[in-house]
């Protein structure tokens, strides 16, 4: 008898604890800057998901932080107002799925997408339906723009990027034997394999091996590893997140092998795991249109406010969402967006027809255009982990 | 790379899915439960060990005795609260309980934690044994090491104690070893309390090995131990050790000698053929059922 009122007692316990947990998940909504709410302002609310919890949350905090120091900046302009509302969707379809209702709820004028690609192929295709503008700043996969004329991409697409890669790998002359160790579960390391294969052979450069893991067998890598040895591999391509990637540097480096190691956008946040030791990642280069170091005004800007803001360098994704913040405000600017008059589908077929004609220069890129398919065309460019940080090739 | 290379690493791998089938096989040989939370408590003691020894620099010894208390604790208090009031309910309402024990701590280490991927340092020296060619990691011969000496303490305890008599009388027959005067909740608590314990240290050696650690750390190792656990006989001791080992080698050899793509599809078309062949296991005892 005893025992049971205590089972109930934690039962009850545990609910109120869930209930604390998911209230904890949502963030607030962005209050507009004081300053901007003058009269017949024309104030903008952007919707935005993306996981802010859970395995993927380095993805998403960083384009939080890029997005909302953009926001902060634009509102401190004085034209248009932006309001900025980030839902958590934990890297989860179905959550996203909660996000982009509890957006459109709150009324959003438009979307800067989902940052992971399984979440946003559900909440693209929720925002081609309803019509709302949407612009993701790094959900990269094709599924995300296909067929939707109002989806637009910040990030390359994964085809793109393992195109890119092996260009780029041909024209520096980076490595003639080449292996490649790649997650054949995952949509995103497979898409990506697959172009890098295909650009490769078009290149006439030598893929010596190709090496596979899944989910399941993500932690030991000593036979892939010896593979690659065994092949004569001097580049290794790992088109795969940088979790995975950790493990594989440190055990090369348990057998000594030390190859030319091969990067994709997935790879960034190496850096900043807590506890890597990041002489492991010494050298490896990672293809990626972003590297902090730029010399540029427009990025010392960025890298400082984001620096003392948030007490850390930017990465690749901080840019994204800082661009789409941009990419919109020029775009909401120019087609002359005014959501008092405009419902959203008037907002998004104006934004359409601005974003394929404009051109935009951010962070991400000079003089980046975008096709009629959501495709961004801008110049790939890699860099290199030289003492712990990124340094441009 | 040699064959005994690929053998010595599949070896390395095994040793560590054997050290958590070590107490997976315990609880279910004597309180006859899958305890699927079993890699959820490995990944809180990884996660303590960590916290312990990474970032307050504590003794790596007294790191992993810590891990051991709070996942003893831990063990004691899942048994107490989510299986002890389901003793009289049907196997699959607790094996349920254990699927939900579970995912409560991965979302309780996702709160507390983040999911921000730590790099666990090992509490090894990270430097490896040259045999003329063949490389062997200390962190592999201690993990070896550390199998066999839980397992011969294991049996012993089982076979030569009170409290490990008592065990087996429970794990036969629970009224019967209640109407002997044997208390049945103490026992299978006691069970659970040493189960956790064994996680401590199976987490603080997966993660030696393998040093990526997260909220979701011990799933994967612990459904591929389970496995382990069940291709060695469940509930064997010593066929834990030697399902362990061999999932390992099997798993590396077919990576290596075969693909990488097909290896999983590999290691269960061997788990199924040995289950046809041998339904209990490798070292599994054939229960007679008395009607």
């Amino acid at each position: 008898m005893n025992m049971k009122k205590f089972f109930a007692i934690f039962l009850a316990a545990m609910m109120i604890f869930s209930l604390a947990a998911c209230s904890g998940g949502s963030t607030e909504p962005a209050q507009p800057a004081d300053g901007g709410e003058s009269e017949g302002a024309v104030t903008i609310k952007i919707g935005a998901t993306g996981p802010l919890t859970g395995g993927a949350a380095i993805y998403g905090q960083a384009v939080k932080n890029g997005a909302e120091i953009a926001v902060e900046e634009v509102n401190a302009m004085g034209g248009i107002q932006f309001e900025f509302n980030m839902q958590d969707d934990t890297h989860d379809p179905e959550k996203a799925e909660n996000a982009y209702n509890a957006l459109v709820d709150w009324g959003m004028d438009m979307m800067m997408g989902t940052v992971t690609s399984a979440p946003a192929e559900v909440t693209s295709a929720d925002a081609y339906a309803d019509r709302y503008f949407f612009l993701t700043p790094s959900a990269s996969s094709t599924n995300v723009i296909d067929g939707k004329d109002n989806v637009f991409q910040m990030c390359f697409t994964d085809p793109n990027q393992g195109t890119g890669s092996a260009t780029y790998i041909s024209e520096k002359n980076l490595g003639s034997k080449i292996a490649i160790i790649w997650k054949n579960d995952d949509s995103y390391s497979t898409g990506i394999r697959n172009t890098f294969v295909e650009q490769a052979a078009a290149l006439g450069l030598e893929i010596v091996t190709e090496e596979t893991f899944t989910e399941a067998t993500k932690t030991d890598f000593s036979v892939q590893i010896s593979k690659c040895q065994e092949a004569g591999a001097d580049l290794v391509f790992l088109p795969m997140y940088y979790e995975p990637a950790s493990l594989i540097l440190n055990q090369a480096n348990a057998v000594g092998y030390a190859p030319t190691w091969f990067g994709v956008d997935g790879m960034d946040g190496i850096l900043t795991m807590e506890g890597f030791d990041t002489s492991l990642a010494e050298g490896v280069i990672v293809l990626t249109p972003y590297s902090a170091d730029d010399s540029s005004a427009l990025n010392q800007n960025f890298v400082k406010k984001y620096q003392d803001k948030f007490g850390e360098v930017p990465n690749q994704f901080a840019a994204d969402g800082y661009d789409c913040i941009y990419a919109m405000y020029k775009a909401a600017t120019e087609a002359g967006i005014d959501p008092a008059s405009m419902d959203h589908s008037a907002i998004c077929d104006a934004m359409v027809a601005k974003f394929t004609s404009m051109t935009f220069d951010g962070l991400t890129g000079a003089s980046m255009t975008w096709g009629k398919d959501g495709t961004v065309s801008k110049l790939p460019n890699a860099v290199v982990i030289q003492n712990g940080v990124y340094v441009g090739m | 790379m040699s064959f005994l290379n690929y053998l010595v690493s599949g070896l390395s791998l095994g040793s560590v899915y054997a050290i958590i089938a070590l107490g997976y096989t315990m609880v279910y040989g004597i309180a006859k439960m899958l305890n699927f939370a079993h890699g959820d408590v490995i990944m809180v003691g990884a996660y303590v060990c960590f916290f312990a020894f990474t970032r307050y620099g504590l003794n790596p010894f007294i790191s992993v005795i810590l891990a051991m208390l709070v996942c003893t604790c831990l063990g004691i208090v899942i048994e107490k609260l989510a299986y002890k009031p389901l003793r009289a309910a049907p196997s699959l309402a607790v094996l349920i309980t254990a699927i939900g024990v579970s995912y409560l701590l991965q979302n309780l280490a996702l709160l507390f934690w983040s999911s921000n991927p730590k790099v666990f340092n090992s509490i090894i020296p990270n430097k490896s044994l040259d045999l003329g060619g063949l490389t062997v990691s200390y962190i592999t011969l201690f993990t070896i090491a550390v199998c066999i000496v839980i397992m011969i303490v294991l049996t012993t305890f089982i076979n030569k104690t009170k409290l490990g008599k008592a065990m087996r009388a429970v794990s036969e027959d629970k009224g019967a070893a209640q109407l002997m005067g044997i208390d049945v909740n103490t026992t299978i608590s006691v069970t659970f309390a040493i189960g956790s314990g064994l996680a401590a240290i199976a987490g603080v050696l997966l993660c030696s090995a393998y040093p990526n650690l997260t909220p979701t750390t011990g799933s994967m190792p612990g459904i591929k131990a389970f496995t382990a656990a069940v291709f060695g006989g469940i509930g064997s001791i010593p066929g834990a050790f030697l399902g362990g080992l061999m999932l390992g080698v099997i798993e590396n050899l077919a990576k290596a000698y075969i693909s990488t793509q097909i290896s999983d599809a590999i290691v269960f078309g061997v788990l199924i053929i040995v289950l046809l062949v041998k339904p209990a296991g490798l070292l599994g005892k054939r229960a007679q059922e008395k009607v």
